[in-house]
């Protein structure tokens, strides 16, 4: 473990035991995001890593435990959250412009039978010009490419003023180069906004993330920079074949540095 | 040419016709958008289907049978409305069921219901050439009541529309949201069914809008549009009917489907010579 961090708490999970019919997906998850983290979360396609997210948001209730955002319960917390699912959620027919998707942003702010005012349509203008597509906004959001609407999605998420960015699977289905430009985004954003991410893809985990962690029905995260060995092996069967991936950055400690 | 048409117009029914197929193009161009783009046409259909319910319990129990149809297929849109939501089962598979139990039902009303049920055809294939001026009424209140609505709701409506999970993570009250869709796509297809029939209702109630959604981006101009050329093809199916003798709501039908198939053609040709150039 290492020194306890004195940042403000923003997600608190204690004992989270969570699943559907049959079969639990997450079990005894313990788990705690502060201000000003970047925590990166990987695991197996089906290892619980959305369920987590979800539990989080309140569209998954666990059956056991206990989950808290800034001290309050996830139905009143999660106005503090800004989510960006998964690109392949959306129906890229769907007939709407970027400024209209970001101001959904604001829906939670304005409420029922209130028109949005000009202070959302500043915040709207502020996230967009945040991720650089602000000259995109009247442009129907299904001719722009994977990782131009990854943007704008982002950018709905920033217009909510949120406290932490939760991203769900931010770079698939975007090319490499993409894949860098919004973790370029990420890095700067996280000057002022706490960040969790979920991935499958190790490769995604960029030198940009503060803190990793491993996730397959336990979670393994003790806040730390690096996966240990331990970690990877408890999470995935075979560590040997995720290392032959060849990572652009290091996130495993070199050879000499495992403790036996 | 013009004197025909204006000849044809000389008669009561026939104005009555006209701006019945006006009243239901308004209310088919703003609800039948929500329905293409959220992909629920099957629902719709489900919703029209099952409101024959409420016609053959009408003609048992001796009331009015658009009220049977408007209270059934209330109680139908919400009870799919909520399948959709609710139900960890097979969506479709219940709406499927709901759809032909709500025709077996009306069916069943009509056989032990003694008598000679003259208009009955009329429900089902429409009787546009047939509203009283008391129908036209209904369909202006109905109309108003879904103007109001879409108007209230419309920053709501887009948002369970286009990401129904973000609208509940936002604290908007998605369930509520969705059963007032819902009732407005039962009273669309109550007035819908005096133009073109229960059988025919999907197809005028997504056609305009699949149409204009290939030519516009944003919700609200495909509203307009949907609407105009709801009132479009009611206009040009009523005159083929009358100076053809043919059957009314089929022949708006046959416009609209025509109309929608050249539209597709014309966008995938565009398309092709986009992704060439």
């Amino acid at each position: 473990m290492n020194e306890k961090n004195t940042n403000p708490i923003i997600i608190e999970m204690k004992n989270i035991w969570a699943g559907y019919e049959y079969e639990s997906v997450l079990e005894d998850i313990n788990f705690e995001v502060y201000q000003g983290d970047f925590v990166g979360l990987i695991g197996p396609n089906g290892g619980g890593k959305t369920t987590l997210i979800k539990v989080l948001l309140g569209l998954v209730k666990p059956y056991r435990g206990s989950v808290t955002i800034k001290g309050l319960p996830v139905e009143e917390g999660r106005k503090y959250l800004g989510y960006v699912p998964q690109l392949v959620e959306f129906d890229h027919q769907f007939p709407i412009r970027v400024w209209d998707v970001v101001e959904m942003g604001r829906l939670g702010a304005r409420g029922l039978l209130r028109r949005f005012t000009t202070v959302d349509h500043q915040k709207v203008e502020g996230a967009l010009r945040a991720v650089e597509m602000l000259d995109f906004f009247r442009r129907p959001v299904g001719e722009l490419s994977g990782g131009q609407r990854q943007r704008v999605y982002i950018a709905r998420a920033l217009a909510s003023d949120p406290e932490l960015l939760i991203l769900d699977e931010p770079t698939s289905n975007v090319d490499p180069q993409m894949s860098n430009s919004i973790f370029g985004l990420l890095h700067k954003l996280n000057e002022t906004i706490s960040i969790l991410l979920i991935t499958h893809d190790m490769s995604a985990i960029s030198s940009y993330t503060k803190t990793i962690g491993c996730i397959n029905r336990n979670l393994h995260y003790h806040g730390e920079k690096e996966l240990t060995t331990e970690m990877i092996e408890a999470t995935y069967q075979c560590p040997v074949d995720l290392i032959a991936h060849g990572l652009p950055h290091r996130v495993l400690p070199s050879h000499h540095e495992v403790k036996e | 040419m013009i004197e025909t048409f204006v000849s044809a117009l000389q008669y009561d029914f026939m104005r009555n016709a006209l701006t019945a197929g006006f009243l239901v193009s308004i209310a088919c161009g703003i609800i039948g958008t929500y329905v293409v783009v959220k992909r629920i046409v099957f629902v719709s259909g489900g919703i029209a289907h099952a409101a024959y319910g409420g016609i053959g319990m009408s003609y048992f129990f001796g009331w009015n049978p658009v009220a049977g149809a408007i209270i059934f297929s209330l109680v139908s849109a919400f009870g799919m409305g909520w399948v959709q939501r609710r139900t960890k089962e097979r969506a479709d598979s219940i709406i499927g069921v709901m759809w032909a139990l709500g025709m077996a039902i009306g069916i069943i009303f009509l056989d032990r219901t003694p008598g000679y049920k003259a208009d009955l055809m009329s429900y089902l294939f429409g009787s546009i050439l047939a509203v009283p001026s008391s129908d036209l009424w209904l369909m202006v209140v109905l109309d108003l009541v879904i103007i109001l609505l879409v108007a209230l709701f419309f920053k709501e409506l887009l948002g369970v529309a286009f990401d129904e999970q973000y609208a509940v993570i936002s604290n908007v009250p998605v369930d509520w949201i969705y059963m007032i869709l819902m009732a407005m796509i039962g009273f669309s297809v109550v007035m819908l069914m005096r133009v073109v029939g229960l059988i025919m209702v999907i197809a005028l109630l997504t056609t305009p809008a699949s149409i204009s959604a290939m030519f516009f981006d944003d919700l609200k101009k495909i509203m307009v549009s949907a609407s105009l050329l709801g009132m479009l093809f009611t206009t040009i199916g009523l005159f083929l009917s009358f100076f053809l003798n043919l059957t009314s709501g089929a022949s708006i039908i046959l416009v609209a489907g025509i109309a929608y198939t050249l539209s597709l053609l014309w966008q995938t040709s565009r398309k092709k010579i986009q992704a060439h150039a």
